[in-house]
């Protein structure tokens, strides 16, 4: 673009206009497939064996990595409420304070964040692969729907496995913050929980669970787009990658904001 | 001749997983040694360490700023409506916010961010160039990669990391109060008040900011160096950078922060 000259003022408005254009190229392309998936889905017909493989592959393969970061998370809650107990002495209010932040906000939000690290890159990786070695063309070939067969069973498995392990995380989330509770603030496991259970209704608990539905679909569209929009081998697919899990963590922190307001 | 071939298979599996883990430990131990002489040894490409300045922290400045800003926001939303649930007293949300923004969600949650961004760019650059032999042509013509690739990226993800996170801490700042005072009616001059921060909060926070800001590029340039195959190996040490970042973000955060919690037992009695 640079060498089309003009000042130093009219080059940055064209990057500014350049960006602006890209992102919208993207979130059209996010719409089109999204409605493509959605016209798939009534009535549901998708290849079931991929879609178990997918679930297994997604779900019980990223429970580890779930239940440890969600058990630091605890932690992390429990030490950060602890500063105030230390300085106001209110016991009462850990469950309090780390269960409402666990259920709303972090807890769905870190798990979100680290599914997309793993399971959303790792599927952009795949059919990034998958498209420059033109395995999606050779599917289209044999009068194989691409969307019907590859991404349907991607998008639904996400979605459902997102979904059971926000909750297994945030039971683990509230499990670790019981433990650190008892080792590092010394209170007994019955004040954090009768803490957390009178303040706390189960409002709290859907509101996260509603928040990781969302974030479900939103990593799972952002992942496949980037994925079979790949261009050029090896570099490219490295850089679809980056592309989706960036958009994936800034589609997850603006639709936190509006669920935010939106539910109760 | 094994009595229960699949318990057998299995033990066999969690032991290679077990000796796997080890060997990885102690290859990183040794690359984040080898980053911190070739820090010192000034092999580096000159201009590679502005240049990479550049793309980690110029480029990040708008994901940063999105992102915490939006977070910053949600917090204070959702903590207020909690305060008027219980005392109704919002006077106290500014400085207590801008207290834990320092000491923890500032520096981590922008360390978060920059892993998934800056974690995913460094491995599959590095990976595409490692899959693409020309990691092994630079090793050809003497140069050691660490040298060579990570130190320069180490360097600008250290001073870069710290510059974001000021940046970010000041946009969820700001937008927080900006959300107090457009939704919950609370005066700017009540939230924008830094009377509760002490010095302990900023030491903790710059600590937090360093050690995750080295941590990342180390740990993503590590998995991109160990990339196999094609591209399939690029998206596999993406993958691997991005949750082995994470991952150590949140596993500092907790250590650091409870040595900050055993300390302020200690010294507050």
């Amino acid at each position: 673009m640079s060498e089309r000259g003009g000042s130093r003022v009219a080059q940055s408005i064209e990057s500014v206009g350049a960006t602006a254009m890209n992102v919208a190229r993207e979130v059209g392309g996010i719409s089109m497939l999204t409605a493509r998936v959605a016209r798939c889905l009534v009535p549901p017909s998708m290849d079931g064996r991929e879609l178990v493989r997918n679930m297994y592959k997604m779900g019980n393969q990223s429970v580890p990595i779930v239940a440890l970061t969600a058990f630091f998370v605890g932690g992390i809650m429990v030490i950060q409420a602890g500063m105030y107990v230390k300085q106001f002495n209110a016991a009462g209010l850990v469950g309090w304070g780390a269960g409402y932040a666990i259920f709303r906000e972090i807890g769905p939000v870190l798990i979100a964040l680290m599914f997309s690290g793993r399971v959303g890159s790792n599927n952009t990786a795949e059919l990034g692969t998958m498209t420059v070695t033109e395995q999606l063309d050779g599917l289209r070939a044999l009068a194989i729907d691409p969307i019907r067969y590859l991404i349907v069973p991607r998008v639904v498995a996400m979605v459902v496995m997102l979904f059971i392990l926000t909750v297994i995380g945030i039971a683990v989330a509230i499990a670790g913050g019981m433990l650190f509770c008892k080792l590092l603030l010394h209170l007994e496991y019955s004040t954090f929980y009768y803490s957390l259970v009178d303040n706390l209704d189960w409002t709290d608990f859907v509101h996260g669970l509603v928040k990781a539905a969302v974030f479900g679909l939103s990593i799972s569209l952002t992942s496949c787009y980037f994925g079979v929009s790949v261009r050029g081998g090896a570099t490219g697919v490295g850089r679809a990658v980056n592309a989706a899990v960036v958009a994936a963590a800034v589609s997850i922190m603006l639709l936190d904001f509006f669920l935010t307001y939106l539910l109760p | 001749m094994t009595i229960w071939p699949a318990a057998r298979t299995r033990i066999e599996r969690l032991g290679g997983v077990a000796l796997d883990g080890l060997a990885a430990g102690v290859e990183l131990a040794r690359t984040f040694g080898a980053t911190w002489r070739g820090v010192f040894r000034s092999q580096r490409p000159p201009g590679e360490t502005a240049n990479q300045m550049y793309i980690i922290g110029n480029k990040s400045l708008l994901f940063v700023a999105v992102t915490l800003g939006f977070i910053g926001m949600v917090m204070v939303y959702q903590s207020c409506l909690q305060i008027n649930r219980i005392t109704g007293d919002l006077s106290q949300i500014g400085p207590e916010f801008l207290k834990l923004l320092i000491q923890d969600f500032g520096p981590s949650i922008t360390a978060l961010m920059l892993a998934t961004r800056v974690g995913a760019g460094i491995a599959a650059e590095i990976g595409s160039m490692k899959v693409t032999e020309q990691v092994d042509a630079l090793r050809m013509s003497g140069v050691t990669p660490v040298d060579y690739l990570i130190a320069p990226r180490f360097i600008a993800s250290v001073v870069m990391g710290g510059v974001l996170t000021v940046f970010g801490v000041l946009v969820a700042y700001s937008a927080g109060g900006l959300t107090a005072w457009t939704s919950f009616d609370l005066n700017p001059r009540t939230f924008f008040s830094t009377g509760r921060v002490e010095l302990f909060d900023v030491t903790i926070g710059i600590i937090k900011t360093a050690s995750y800001a080295m941590a990342i590029p180390v740990i993503s340039g590590f998995c991109g160096l160990r990339a196999r195959g094609s591209s399939e190996g690029v998206g596999a040490a993406t993958t691997a950078a991005v949750i082995g970042s994470s991952l150590a973000v949140i596993v500092l955060n907790f250590m650091i922060s409870g040595i900050g919690l055993i300390l302020v037992g200690r010294g507050g009695g």
